[in-house]
């Protein structure tokens, strides 16, 4: 009954998967949630039970029972808090390596995040698939270059930067994620992704191969004042759509990379 | 050990009736130690009031971010950020880190392990006047320009080191940390106190396996205290010079907040103050518990007038959860950045910790098991303190998997486990210290029953009402720290209607604590008489003749019947009494 309740909290409560091959952590929960669920109920009916039952109805002086433990009792709950807790520990670590050691199928899109008290930016390499520099002294987000791209580079020139992920369905996509003056964590609910985005520190990570659709990503990490509205949406297209969107951004804007419709970066 | 000559244990002629009243008075600058437990006792008093007050601003603030309040106006994002911060700090340090430790610990420690004074008397009171003034520190921060910090108790940097990345990280900023360093000194002094008293000032007899296990808990608490204050105190030290003085220590080159680039940084990393202060914070949370877990395991012992089951096996699990409690602070770290192999560790090492706190729980339930189990207040809160451990402990193995936290990390799943744990346990363990010393704390009365009674059932049922919801926006995927759901993210906006149930549920919670004050505030002046030893414990701080000197003979949870007396129990300095079984 307690699995059954379990199970159905947990498909109602997490939020739609995005990818087929995401259930992994949601099995996990689940998991977690029927072994621990269980314990749960255990211990508290035996507590409230204990104190039912040996409830002192009138003062007297019988002699109280259950003494103390040996040491063989002892050992034997010991082994079991510990094989149900490393259990779940070596479950948990064994699915995640599962999930990371799956070789990826194909060279992965590369993606750039960063987070910007409260926006995050996404920027795609274009058709030369390098990334153009950046310096810090360039940022200015009322110019329409909030990522201070450095419009002499070469490399530059057809860099897409846009306030919404848009990536093609079906691929394996590389994120590097990186923040531009405090913490963000770039969270996707429904990929069950959650990665904190640092100043002066670029980290890699993989989103596996989604479904198409829109979904939300939020910020995890506390990073001041708009944190609650520190939101995007990740769009999942077709194959050709996606490359139909990259088009729309004529690499010869170099000047002003952005939005197609006003060359600036597209605010929501 | 005790020595004839021990100053701790010179016979106090002069008080002999310090036991009935005749204190100096709360105001004072005392150096008696029930004084300074009463002092500390009233400044987390003032501190969860304000605490719970604010937490009740923030919960209004959640779902309603548009109506405006009487005296507040309309609360802001910002506003909302400083509260938090203040509620969180005010909880962990002010009541979490005082009323448990530094209130009770004065107040019975030293006539617990027959020493009629503490250690360092002067340096006792000179650490509750240094918290005091860190407490005042820390308040003024709400009523200066640009607010409280917004950093959270945290106080993650860049957030907490840039002064123009928010309202509050100016002046607010500064102190929040001036004041959690003057804190980390008062806390040092006092932990000082409290190892010394308990290594040299115990009665004859009193062997460290007699000692009571409140005193095992205060000694390991104040041993985690030395060793993660230290830390904490450097790790302000170097945050504040980041601010001030133009070091790097947490801050690397390139930064640009509010739109300008930041010159005259290069090199730091913010990952450093997330292990100095998680190196600090893990343990904290142990000190926060641990004496909850000591006054539990005497409350349901002497309330079910059964030994404690297993007493080694908690002195054991005690003296673990103190040494593994510094090796797990990378689990509040797994999505910060850091090496995939450190990550193993940390989950490994967590899931261990959760094997002797395990021993507790069932020890717990073994000490309840075939007792006569008397229906005191103190009793119901102690139960209440398992139920909430169990409760909150039992999500803490989920956080640890890494995979897992990937997705509930800094959601409300987090905030559900450590109110339940840190947060719920621990008050109900002081509520049952209050109740129980009562008579310690205001000589000689007693609390009222039925107030009491009241009181335990609206605050049990009014927790789980307000926390448990917690964990399902967790599973949905609420992120923590959002000041509010109308404006946030797509996904969330179904989720309402659970914050608003959380909000009514937290101010029955609150509420139910007027119903406390008023019976503490009633029973002060008019509670019925204790009488010695009115809950007929076996331990030494109901011993009235203070000028006999102390010799223990009994171990600390002698209770069964005797055939020498209508008794069933046996106080530690009784003379030698062997139980027929
Ligand atoms: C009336 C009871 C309480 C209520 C209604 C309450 C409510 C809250 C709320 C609404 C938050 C902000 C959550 C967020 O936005 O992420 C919070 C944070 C927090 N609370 Fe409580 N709380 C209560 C009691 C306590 C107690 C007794 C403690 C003691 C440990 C505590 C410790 C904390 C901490 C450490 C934080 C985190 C602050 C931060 O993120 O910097 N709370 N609480
Ligand atoms: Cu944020
Ligand atoms: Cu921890």
């Amino acid at each position: 009954m307690v699995a059954a309740t379990v199970y159905f909290f947990s498909r109602t409560w997490l939020p739609a998967l995005a990818t087929s091959s995401g259930g992994a952590l949601d099995h996990q929960l689940t998991l977690n949630l029927i072994l621990l669920g269980v314990v749960f109920c255990a211990t508290q009916l035996a507590l409230g039970l204990f104190v039912w039952k040996y409830r002192q109805r009138q003062v007297s002086l019988q002699v109280t029972r259950g003494g103390q433990p040996d040491a063989r009792v002892e050992l034997t709950w010991l082994t079991i808090a510990a094989a149900l807790f490393l259990g779940l520990n070596i479950a948990g670590a064994a699915m995640q390596a599962r999930v990371a050691e799956t070789p990826l199928a194909e060279k992965p899109v590369i993606v750039e995040v960063t987070g910007v008290q409260f926006r995050w930016y996404f920027r795609q390499p274009g058709p030369d698939g390098r990334f153009g520099q950046t310096n810090p002294q360039l940022v200015d987000a009322s110019e329409g270059n909030p990522l201070g791209i450095d419009r002499s580079n070469p490399a530059s020139a057809d860099d897409v930067v846009s306030s919404e992920l848009v990536i093609p369905a079906g691929k394996t996509i590389e994120i590097r994620l990186h923040a531009q003056d405090v913490i963000h964590s770039f969270f996707v609910p429904s990929l069950r992704i959650k990665q904190d985005a640092l100043p002066g520190q670029d980290i890699v990570i993989h989103l596996p191969p989604t479904e198409t659709g829109t979904y939300d990503i939020a910020c995890a990490q506390l990073c001041g004042m708009g944190h609650y509205q520190m939101n995007a949406k990740l769009k999942v297209v077709a194959e050709g759509q996606y490359r139909a969107w990259l088009r729309q951004f004529p690499p010869a804007n170099v000047a002003q990379v952005g939005h197609p419709s006003t060359n600036k970066v597209a605010h929501r | 050990m005790a020595s004839p000559r021990n100053p701790l244990h010179a016979a106090d002629h002069s008080s002999a009736t310090n036991a009935q009243a005749g204190y100096p008075s709360v105001f004072s600058f005392s150096t008696h130690h029930r004084v300074i437990g009463r002092q500390y006792f009233f400044l987390s008093l003032a501190a969860v009031l304000i605490g719970i007050v604010l937490s009740l601003l923030m919960r209004l603030h959640i779902v309603w971010p548009q109506a405006p309040l009487p005296f507040l106006g309309q609360i802001k994002p910002e506003q909302y950020l400083a509260y938090m911060t203040m509620h969180g700090t005010l909880m962990v340090f002010f009541v979490l880190s005082v009323a448990p430790q530094n209130a009770f610990g004065n107040l019975v420690l030293p006539e617990q392990i027959g020493a009629r004074v503490m250690a360092f008397p002067r340096l006792n009171m000179l650490s509750f006047w240094t918290t005091l003034i860190s407490f005042f520190v820390m308040v003024s921060a709400l009523f200066v320009t640009g607010g409280g910090s917004m950093s959270g108790w945290t106080q993650y940097p860049p957030l907490s080191a840039t002064i123009s990345a928010g309202a509050g990280q100016g002046l607010g900023t500064d102190l929040w940390i001036v004041s959690i360093a003057i804190f980390c000194v008062a806390s040092l002094m006092s932990a000082v106190n409290f190892i010394t008293t308990i290594l040299r000032g115990r009665a004859e007899g009193m062997s460290l396996m007699r000692m009571p296990l409140t005193v095992w808990s205060w000694f390991v608490t104040a041993m985690l205290t030395l060793l993660a204050f230290s830390v904490l105190l450097a790790a302000a030290l170097l945050l504040f010079s980041d601010r001030h003085w133009g070091t790097s220590f947490y801050l690397p080159a390139g930064l640009v907040v509010n739109g300008a680039a930041m010159a005259g940084h290069s090199g730091g990393s913010p990952l450093l103050w997330q292990h100095l202060f998680w190196f600090f914070g893990h343990p904290e949370v142990y000190i926060a518990i641990l004496p909850g877990m000591g006054v539990t395991s005497h409350m349901l012992s002497t309330f079910s007038r059964k030994p404690v089951y297993g007493y080694r096996s908690m002195v054991y699990s005690l003296l673990a959860i103190g040494v593994l409690g510094f090796m797990v602070w990378g689990h509040h770290m797994f999505v910060a950045g850091i090496s995939p192999y450190a990550v193993m560790a940390f989950s490994t090492l967590t899931m261990v910790i959760a094997v002797p706190s395990s021993v507790k729980v069932i020890n717990w339930l073994g000490t309840l098991r075939g007792g006569r189990i008397r229906f005191t207040i103190p009793l119901l809160f102690s139960v209440g303190f398992v139920s909430l451990f169990i409760t909150g402990g039992l999500s803490g193995p989920i956080l640890a998997q890494p995979a897992v936290d990937m997705y509930l990390h800094d959601t409300y799943f987090v905030v559900a486990h450590f109110h339940m744990i840190m947060g719920m346990a621990a008050v109900f363990a002081i509520f049952a210290a209050t109740y129980f010393w009562f008579p310690l704390l205001f000589p000689d009365r007693i609390m009222n029953e039925q107030l009491g009674r009241a009181h335990f059932w609206f605050t049990f049922i009014g927790a789980y009402a307000t926390f448990m919801p917690m964990h399902f926006l967790g599973l949905a995927g609420n992120p923590r720290q959002y000041s509010q759901i109308v404006g946030s993210a797509e996904y969330l906006q179904k989720l309402l209607p659970i914050h608003v149930f959380i909000t009514i549920s937290a101010f029955v919670l609150a509420s139910a604590q007027l119903i406390f004050i008023y019976n503490l505030i009633y029973s002060a002046l008019r509670g019925k008489f204790s009488g010695t030893n009115p809950w007929e414990s076996t331990t030494l701080e109901w011993e009235q003749d203070r000028r006999q000197r102390i010799r223990v003979h009994h171990g600390p949870y002698e209770f069964g019947p005797r055939e020498d007396s209508r008794r069933d129990y046996t106080v530690q300095s009784e003379p030698p009494y062997t139980y027929k079984s």
